[in-house]
């Protein structure tokens, strides 16, 4: 389709190539950058949480100190001028109101975590791990010189631009933003007067249904681009894993979104049109836990939309790195659909005891133990895959390292809450909220920079300073720990989760010196993340420039000249085995290139 | 770790607490195998010069070994399981003939308490309704209907290791029966608006002299 636009060096206007680009390479770093740009606003978001969990009802120093600021009224932030822009008419400060005197008022608590979970699963893990990492490997990594559809592919970027300026606009209007959770459960969410927030929830539907027009263009195009423009020789069975985990999520992400823009639709319509989709009336009406079975019917697959992109890195890391065949490759990608697969079928044990039928939590309880049988293949064949190998500790590697332990330990404490009588007392406790983070920050997150170290010199033709990059790594690896493994001895002494302050509890009096551990924990965590993104930016300029295959990896990816050129590939590569040959007895170099025809001499990967 | 539990009061909270432990040891014993194992291979198969990696492709006997043990282990522990779970929230295998027959309801942001009064029914003058105190005699069979009046809330005793969410337009019938006597915190553990930190009730357990005073005292004959 596109053969010879590489042989045609047509210059591109600056808009064309960088704002409204069609190129697959430049549309994943937009969501790279895009993701780590919302990855700050989530982050501040918890942290603020986290100073008034830790010290409740206490002013935020830097807050605090502003107040004679604010009593002269010359607080001019950016969010200032936009809230005076959007709201004249009633005039108050954005602080004053969120957070009077510097303290985080109950209901701005609400908001932060709600809006905290919203930004992280919506519009960081899923961009990164999907929009970026999908983007940019599937043609690379497959053999082909774009997506199937450009233009869609451009369309998915900017819906994704739009959901979130959308969501921004929410922080500023009256009433606050969406603060019934990131499940949004009804009625709490379908109805102004148990919350006081007004526009904040429909623009949070709002926000998430365009999110979910970008996501379901974004899936159509990997799952057409996989099926039908592998290059020559690149059979299912010789795809690289990290295609496969994007394959599957693609279709799970295709047949998952919807399912939530409907259960929105229903959503806005109880607040705007006087419809009672979830609030039981008089009348009859409707029924809260219909709410909960459509958002998790969604939501389960979309946790494994958040992890599945992470264990396909972590399996490329591990395998590159310990110079050594995946172990057990199609067991991996069979586990791979079998998550996928049960990822439908256990929605319920998010509502064991939501006064769900209690004969159906058996059955829930069932199918997700099950889950712990692909979980365990998995984790079995990392291991196996670093059995006998050669293995470079390179920090690409150390971030794949980090997600194996954390995965076991998060998929471990999940067996706890599949339990239905042991969720009976853990269920929404700080139980929970360890697990959910160790999955998704310990396992998604460290897979995701260890992807970006990884792949980093194919994107900008440079390397990432590697002394920043290990003290970022290690910081992280203790700073995450120290704040999420904590969080199990909360859970275990029955702390509720998204309670703005537990020292109003007579049972949780002993927790608030882990409280304020965790909290200093989060905040080194959170001011780590600075070093990620300055080497980040330092390194597109400044790196130290990378040859074309630094790592020495069979995928397809590295056959493409460094910087890729519009078109990545000079001539289409034509595929001759699977990714994953490394240290093929007999053979001089420790790896051989899917693309290297048989019997042909080796040459060097300069 | 678990010795963080709270003090088990209730007939069935035993049973959730053995489970909570042959949890906990399964999956520790896991977890230091497999970190084990994997700091052992970090270890031992690190990168010497010279020294190449062995091509090994898989194994179709572990991969069925671990996947049959795997399996065998989860559905061990889910037989075990089934019975607790149903004791506890299936309403069929409830203890019939409940001492004490009590509705409470969460509403923004308080535990309402409406106990039957002497005719055992609701809905009658004799009702007495007691915001945020439940008082219930011990070694006795409570039955709760379950309900709010606006958003969701969550019905939890962390000593009775009984959690039921609370829903507009339903009632949900709960049961337990308290060993002990004393005051316990009934917290909201469902998020349900600006109030939610802070929405929390009393649950007295006394001893049955006690609660027959307190029933006299109420209803005077």
């Amino acid at each position: 389709m596109h053969d010879n636009e590489h042989t045609s060096h047509h210059e591109e206007s600056f808009i064309r190539k960088y704002i409204f680009s069609l190129d697959h390479k430049t549309i994943g770093k937009q969501f790279l950058i895009y993701g780590l740009i919302m990855f700050f606003l989530g982050g501040g978001l918890a942290l603020l949480f986290r100073w008034q969990l830790a010290y409740p009802d206490k002013p935020l120093p830097i807050i605090g100190a502003s107040t004679e600021y604010m009593e002269e009224g010359e607080v001019v932030t950016g969010a200032d001028r936009m809230w005076e822009r959007i709201y004249e008419s009633e005039k108050e400060e954005w602080l004053e109101v969120n957070m009077p005197n510097g303290v985080v008022d109950p209901a701005f608590y609400n908001m932060l975590f709600t809006m905290h979970a919203t930004v992280m699963v919506f519009f960081v893990v899923v961009p990164i791990l999907v929009g970026a990492f999908g983007n940019f490997l599937i043609p690379l990594m497959i053999g082909t010189r774009d997506m199937a559809f450009p233009i869609l592919n451009m369309l998915s970027f900017w819906f994704a631009v739009l959901a979130a300026v959308i969501m921004t606009i929410g922080f500023f209007v009256p009433g606050g933003h969406a603060a019934a959770g990131w499940t949004g459960y009804a009625p709490l969410s379908s109805d102004a007067q148990w919350t006081g927030v007004e526009w904040g929830q429909i623009l949070w539907g709002l926000s998430l249904f365009v999110q979910g027009l970008s996501s379901l263009v974004g899936s159509i195009n990997y799952i057409t681009t996989i099926i039908n423009m592998r290059a020559p020789g690149m059979t299912f069975f010789r795809l690289p894993l990290v295609i496969w985990s994007l394959f599957i999520v693609a279709i799970l992400l295709l047949l998952a979104f919807p399912v939530l823009s409907s259960a929105i639709v229903l959503l806005v319509f109880d607040r705007l049109a006087g419809t009672t989709f979830f609030t039981p009336t008089a009348e009859g009406g409707g029924d809260p836990l219909l709410w909960q079975h459509l958002f998790w019917f969604f939501g389960h697959p979309e946790v494994y939309i958040l992890i599945l992109p992470g264990m396909g890195i972590a399996s490329e890391l591990i395998a590159v790195f310990s110079r050594k065949p995946i172990f057990g490759y199609r067991s991996m990608v069979y586990a791979m659909i079998a998550i996928a697969f049960l990822g439908w079928i256990v929605w319920g044990h998010h509502m064991f005891q939501s006064g769900m039928r209690p004969g159906l939590g058996s059955v829930f309880m069932t199918t997700t133990m099950l889950i712990a049988v692909p979980s365990a293949i998995k984790t079995f064949n990392w291991l196996g895959t670093m059995f006998r190998g050669s293995i470079r500790f390179t920090t690409p590697m150390l971030h794949g390292i980090a997600f194996v332990s954390m995965f076991v330990i998060g998929g471990l404490s999940g067996i706890y809450m599949a339990n239905t009588p042991v969720d009976i007392f853990i269920h929404d406790t700080y139980y929970i909220v360890a697990h959910i983070h160790y999955v998704v920050f310990g396992g998604s997150l460290f897979a995701i920079f260890g992807g970006i170290v990884f792949w980093f010199p194919k994107m900008y033709g440079r390397y990432m300073n590697d002394t920043l990059s290990k003290i970022h790594f290690w910081l992280t690896f203790i700073a995450f720990n120290c704040t999420f493994f904590p969080m199990h001895i909360l859970g275990v002494g029955g702390h509720m989760r998204r309670i703005s302050n537990p020292m109003q509890y007579e049972f949780l009096q002993g927790f608030e010196g882990m409280n304020i551990f965790i909290t200093m924990s989060a905040f080194t965590l959170g001011f780590t993340q600075l070093i990620l993104v300055f080497n980040f930016f330092w390194s597109i300029y400044r790196g130290k420039v990378a040859e074309q295959n630094p790592w020495h990896v069979n995928t397809l990816e590295w056959e493409a000249p460094t910087p890729v050129p519009h078109g990545n590939f000079v001539q289409i590569p034509t595929v001759y085995r699977g990714p994953y040959e490394y240290s093929v007895p007999d053979e001089e170099e420790d790896w051989i290139p899917q693309a290297r025809p048989e019997h042909a001499p080796a040459t060097s990967g300069d | 770790m678990l010795q963080w539990l709270p003090e088990n009061v209730s007939t069935f909270g035993q049973g959730v607490d053995n489970l909570f432990y042959a949890i906990y040891y399964i999956t520790l014993v896991t977890l230091i195998l497999v970190i084990g194992t994997l700091i052992t291979f970090l270890i031992k198969y690190r990168y010497q010069e010279g020294k190449k990696a062995d091509y090994i492709e898989g194994s179709t006997t572990l991969e069925i070994v671990w996947t049959a043990a795997t399996t065998v282990i989860v559905f061990v522990l889910a037989m075990f399981s089934y019975p607790q779970w149903n004791n506890i929230k299936s309403p069929t295998s409830f203890p019939e003939n409940p001492d004490v027959v009590v509705q409470v309801s969460g509403k923004q942001f308080n535990w309402d308490m409406t106990y039957p009064g002497p005719d055992n029914e609701f809905g009658t003058d004799d009702d007495l309704l007691l915001e945020n105190e439940l008082h219930v005699p011990v070694n006795a069979v409570v039955h709760i209907r379950l309900t709010a009046v606006d958003v969701i809330h969550s019905f939890f005793v962390p000593q009775l290791r009984l959690k039921q969410d609370a829903l507009p337009g339903r009632i949900i019938n709960v049961w337990f029966e308290a060993t002990k006597a004393g005051r316990y915190e009934i917290p909201c553990a469902e998020l349900c608006g600006f109030g939610h930190s802070g929405m929390l009730g009393y649950l007295n357990v006394h001893a049955q002299t006690d609660y027959d005073a307190w029933v006299q005292e109420r209803w005077p004959q």
